[in-house]
């Protein structure tokens, strides 16, 4: 019988989320890794009882873990995310000043389509690692923050971060905030920034390789060179792997936001949360809505049934949305209030499966047979 | 003595015992407490600098041992009571954020 599987990563502990494939009644596993922020846990596509975990606290640093149980047991991981090289150099400060790199946290992890030991690592300060022994031992890809660029790049509000990982292997992507989004042909040996048509306030120039705060960025898996991408404002699309943006804004009460999601048949169906502002992080009128483009954009829905639709303040961070591959897509998000949402019927209604967890950081999901 | 969130990552409750050799230090302690739980390698000390982390403290017998050289041998009688069990090193996550 099917079941779905949600791993939700919270400021205090990792959740799994289950059901069968109606999706509506819901068994809740967690706190795992109690206390802990989790910014991140993700299953392997080829074993989807491996799922990795990146845990951190200003305390005690970072650490990854690993599951072989679908995330009911952990194991610890290796946590030496040293930049290669020696001397890792410098990147700019928020002042402009040169500043060198430092490692900091794990955003993203991205485990292999096809290799279940081989998993990949977004790193605060922007740097890409990859583990081939199940997350016992990492070793950075140097090609992407040695890139001729990288001592040009400084830190969105969140830090200076690797936050989407888009395998197509060989082809790679990488966003960082506030760099932009780079391509490898060549699994992650070498990158071009592939920034071309974002326009952002602050970058007078126009033409500016880097400099652009790139908050998301999917695809879907039958159009490799489509890409949608939430920026900081603005919600962009690409139809060349990158070597062009447009954007797709058009009737959004605001094109600030962070997750982006695409429907797992539909790869015109775009899902967005539109939210106020950059200064005011939290939805427009304190109505949670969900966009919907069914035409890749320019033409949006709003989707409400189901979400609070007056006094509600929550935001939905970068990670925290993603989509199922049932017959009937569904789509899910986690909020900054604790709530994670599913929509059973691609977006079309909405129910909560939690109401108060922690602040929800990252949300995936998988479909088990 | 190790702090919870320490504690569940090695997976022990209550006190650790190391077997060390040779004059006490912190330096010696913390490679002692890693060799025997590799999962707090990182935990207590940066990967790459060796320094103490900012939020992890060091005590023992009512004294802050936090900004000792790692590689100083800890004051008498402080190093005694440790080596001969009568005191812990307690390890502290310190109290900040919320």
């Amino acid at each position: 019988m099917t079941q779905v599987r949600v791993l939700a990563g919270t400021r205090k502990g990792a959740f799994v989320l289950t059901s069968d494939g109606t999706r509506r009644k819901w068994s809740v596993s967690g706190p795992h890794m109690a206390g802990w922020e989790i910014y991140h846990l993700k299953g392997s596509p080829a074993n989807p009882d491996r799922v990795y975990a990146s845990q951190n606290t200003g305390w005690f640093g970072q650490l990854t873990q690993r599951s072989d149980d679908g995330g009911l047991t952990w194991q610890p991981a290796g946590n030496d995310f040293t930049y290669a090289g020696g001397d890792p150099g410098t990147h700019l400060w928020y002042d402009g000043t040169p500043r060198p790199w430092e490692f900091k946290r794990i955003w993203h992890l991205e485990p292999s389509l096809t290799d279940p030991d081989t998993v990949y690592a977004g790193a605060e300060d922007a740097a890409l690692f990859r583990s081939t022994d199940g997350a016992s031992t990492w070793t950075e890809l140097t090609g992407l923050r040695q890139h001729s660029t990288g001592p040009q790049w400084q830190p969105g509000a969140g830090g200076l971060c690797v936050h989407t990982i888009i395998l197509q292997e060989p082809r790679m992507y990488v966003a960082i905030s506030a760099a932009g989004t780079f391509r490898s042909d060549d699994n992650g040996e070498t990158w071009q920034p592939v920034n071309r048509g974002l326009v952002s306030a602050g970058i007078p120039d126009t033409d500016a390789e880097v400099g652009h705060c790139v908050h998301h960025v999917e695809a879907h898996p039958s159009r490799p060179d489509t890409l949608f991408m939430q920026k900081h404002w603005d919600v962009m699309r690409s139809d060349d792997g990158g070597l062009s943006w447009t954007e797709v804004s058009g009737n959004l009460p605001t094109d600030f936001g962070f997750p982006i999601g695409v429907h797992a048949h539909e790869p015109e169906t775009v899902y967005v949360v539109p939210i106020t502002s950059d200064e005011l992080h939290y939805p427009p009128d304190g109505r949670l809505r969900v966009y919907r483009s069914r035409s890749g954009g320019h033409e949006w829905e709003p989707l409400t049934n189901g979400l609070p639709q007056q006094d509600c303040y929550v935001n939905v961070y970068r990670d925290a949305m993603a989509v199922d591959t049932l017959d009937e897509c569904g789509i899910y998000f986690g909020t900054t209030g604790g709530q994670v949402y599913v929509s059973p019927d691609s977006g079309d209604t909405w129910e909560p499966i939690v109401r108060d967890l922690p602040a929800v950081l990252s949300v995936e999901v998988q479909v088990l047979p | 003595m190790l702090p919870g969130h320490l504690r569940s990552l090695a997976g022990v409750s209550g006190e650790v015992r190391l077997d060390v050799a040779g004059p006490l230090t912190l330096g010696v302690l913390v490679d002692a407490l890693e060799a025997g739980f590799p999962a707090l390698r990182g935990t207590l000390r940066d990967r790459v600098t060796g320094r103490r982390r900012a939020f992890v403290r060091f005590y023992a017998c009512e004294r802050d041992l936090s900004n000792e050289p790692p590689d100083a041998p800890l004051p008498e009688p402080v190093a005694a009571a440790i080596a001969a069990g009568r005191e812990p090193l307690l390890v502290i996550g310190a109290m900040a954020g919320g």
